[in-house]
């Protein structure tokens, strides 16, 4: 009897520890870092992991990244298959093809958390963690308006053509109706340097007088800043970049004309996303819902704030 | 039958077919903005061509002994990231100044000699496909960079890229260096392809390798020569390209392999080898560098189509070359 009770002390000591300790696994599925922003996503993903495994230590996390939609799906499957995982964070590189897979991870259980592009399908994931689009076209519309209150003449530099790209484009052209300001020309810049220098060599070429340029990205900044300074254009007043490269958050800091202020589109959301995520693993707090991080105006006065030295963007 | 009859058409056609695109694009410049025939567009036109024709210029000797090169991009890539990256090592030591540039130009040429001669060395030696070989390096280069960069971008120190930039952006005469360099590598090339065994090793081997090798060509070894000089023209194009932005990241020379092949074909180069020409693919270059360049002066078609336009004046350019030719 002795024994029996002793046994079985013994074993509810071993047992609920255990239970309380069972560990979770949170798998997360990025894009590879192929450029700029998902570059610096890419550092948040990883900060984040390593900071929730120091701090909780009944959590696992499984980090892939991938270079296309397709093995992003290999991937989200192999997590199932073969981790066990119990909460998924993706940030789909396609919505469309990711829609599929990510819905039978779902429908197996797993906590799932979507960040920056939604899926196709309404209600798979339990949370939305996302950046502000049409906000971040919106911002960036406002202050060129506050820029030139006499209105003026700009060129625009869009991204990949994508929605993501559309409803940055539409955000800007509402917010820009009636102050004047006059696009003389939009073209895809693609998100990239080389792209843009050429486009933007172009614009030059095309037209006598520039009063400002939306260049809606930093990388494409970079790029626009080069051909103007090789052509020796002195029209133009300002290049609004957006995103927040470190060294376009610096520049902005030390008052440079050139690149007087800078929208947000942080690439720290999906920390935030693994963040909140791995909150609802460990805790009874509820998280699910949508969290929208919003486009901020970065200018001299706040650009302390959003200046990240170690990020490699 | 009257093969021999034909035989002076079809290589006028395939001769004039490139050339008639390229002032049909002028033509249609001009009438399209008046700044087109501007010299400063010129001269950013010819310039920006610069990277991918002294690429292609390597390419058309690959194609012609029957190679093909699907690494050029993520290796000019991968040596920017390195030459910026040994550029700024070395800064405390040699101070800005023409070694430290040198240093970054030898470092540049190295590396893309060493690239090329390990392709070439996988191809001839173990013989694996150059499609497959070169499909792995591209891989292993786009890779290596990103991991060099930690998935952001290496920038070469600001004064050290002020010092340098003039290597693209100065020049003799208005005419800036890559021009220059493109310009000298071009009538290197041609000379090669055109007055030498070299020359016309590639295409003997091209056309059919059995016969080469009964003929006495070294194939392997004129093979392998082929991809060691495009790594070195590779090279030579990074050290123009690093002081135009003065970084390399994962994006850099994204799909510059197929820029530099499509120029080559353009250009009247046999995809299958055997026959190539260098001069052809300077125009093929500047065909394709010319229809960005036109898309972007003028509003007359939507953004979204730049791609078709660019694809179907690729078709259009070997269809017209290849007009003569019975349809196999």
């Amino acid at each position: 009897m002795k024994r029996l009770i002793s046994a079985l002390a013994l074993s509810t000591a071993l047992v609920s520890p255990a239970f309380a300790q069972e560990t979770k696994v949170i798998g997360v599925s990025i894009p590879a870092a192929t450029h700029g922003w998902a570059g610096g996503m890419n550092y948040f993903a990883q900060a984040a992991i390593t900071r929730l495994e120091a701090t909780y230590p009944e959590l696992d996390f499984v980090l892939s990244t991938a270079s296309d939609p397709s093995r992003q799906v290999n991937d989200i499957e192999d997590m199932l298959a073969t981790r066990n995982i119990d909460a998924l964070v993706v940030l789909p590189f396609e919505s469309e093809p990711l829609t599929g897979p990510v819905q039978a991870v779902a429908d197996a259980g797993v906590w799932v958390t979507v960040v920056d592009r939604g899926l196709s399908v309404e209600g798979i994931e339990d949370l939305y963690v996302a950046g502000d689009n049409p906000g971040f076209g919106r911002v960036s519309g406002e202050y060129m308006a506050s820029q030139m209150p006499d209105g003026g003449d700009i060129v625009v530099l869009r991204g990949i053509p994508t929605t993501i790209d559309n409803e940055r484009v539409a955000g800007f052209e509402e917010a820009i109706e009636g102050s004047g300001i006059n696009i003389l020309g939009m073209e895809h810049g693609n998100w990239n340097r080389d792209t843009s220098f050429t486009v933007m060599q172009d614009f030059l070429s095309r037209h006598e007088n520039i009063d400002a340029v939306w260049a809606s990205d930093d990388d494409m900044a970079i790029g626009v800043l080069a051909a103007i300074e090789a052509a020796g254009r002195d029209d133009i007043q300002f290049v609004l970049g957006g995103a927040g490269m470190k060294e376009m958050i610096q520049r902005a800091m030390e008052g440079d004309s050139m690149i007087p202020a800078n929208v947000t589109y942080p690439p720290s959301m999906i920390a935030s996303a693994i963040e909140v995520t791995a909150l609802g693993m460990v805790s009874q707090t509820p998280v699910s819902g949508e969290f929208i991080i919003g486009s901020v105006l970065v200018t001299q006065e706040n650009a302390e704030e959003f200046y990240y030295p170690d990020s490699p963007f | 039958m009257n093969t021999s009859a034909k035989a002076p058409r079809k290589v006028s056609m395939g001769v004039i077919g490139p050339i008639l695109a390229l002032i049909l694009l002028v033509i249609a410049g001009a009438l399209m903005n008046s700044n087109f025939l501007d010299w400063n567009n010129i001269s950013n036109v010819l310039a920006r061509s610069a990277f991918i024709g002294i690429i292609a210029v390597g390419m058309t000797f690959v194609i012609t002994a029957g190679g093909l090169d699907l690494s050029v991009g993520s290796m000019a890539a991968f040596i920017a990231g390195l030459m910026i990256l040994v550029m700024n090592t070395a800064l405390p030591v040699l101070g800005v100044g023409i070694p430290i540039v040198l240093l970054g130009m030898a470092v540049a040429l190295l590396a893309g000699i060493v690239a090329g001669l390990l392709n070439g060395i996988l191809i001839t030696r173990l013989g694996i496909e150059a499609f497959i070989v070169t499909l792995g390096s591209m891989g292993i280069y786009r890779s290596l960079v990103t991991w060099l960069a930690d998935g952001g971008t290496l920038s070469l120190d600001f004064t050290l890229r002020t010092f340098y930039q003039p290597v693209y952006y100065g020049g003799i005469f208005g005419v800036s260096w890559p021009i220059i360099v493109f310009a000298l590598v071009v009538v290197v090339g041609e000379v090669l392809m055109r007055a030498t065994a070299f020359g016309r090793h590639c295409a003997a081997i091209g056309s059919n390798d059995q016969v080469a090798r009964y003929s006495a060509v070294r194939v392997a070894r004129v093979r392998l020569l082929t991809y060691v000089m495009l790594g070195l023209l590779v090279g030579v194009a990074t050290i123009m390209y690093v002081p135009r932005l003065g970084s390399a990241s994962s994006a850099t020379g994204l799909l510059w392999e197929l820029e530099a092949i499509a120029a080559v074909i353009v250009g009247g180069t046999v995809l299958k080898g055997g026959f190539g020409r260098v001069w052809g693919t300077v125009i093929g270059v500047l065909i394709l560098t010319l229809i960005g360049n036109i898309l972007n002066l003028t509003d007359f078609v939507s953004p979204y189509l730049n791609g078709a336009i660019q694809g179907a004046i690729i078709i259009l350019a070997v269809i017209l070359q290849r007009g003569r030719k019975p349809g196999l």
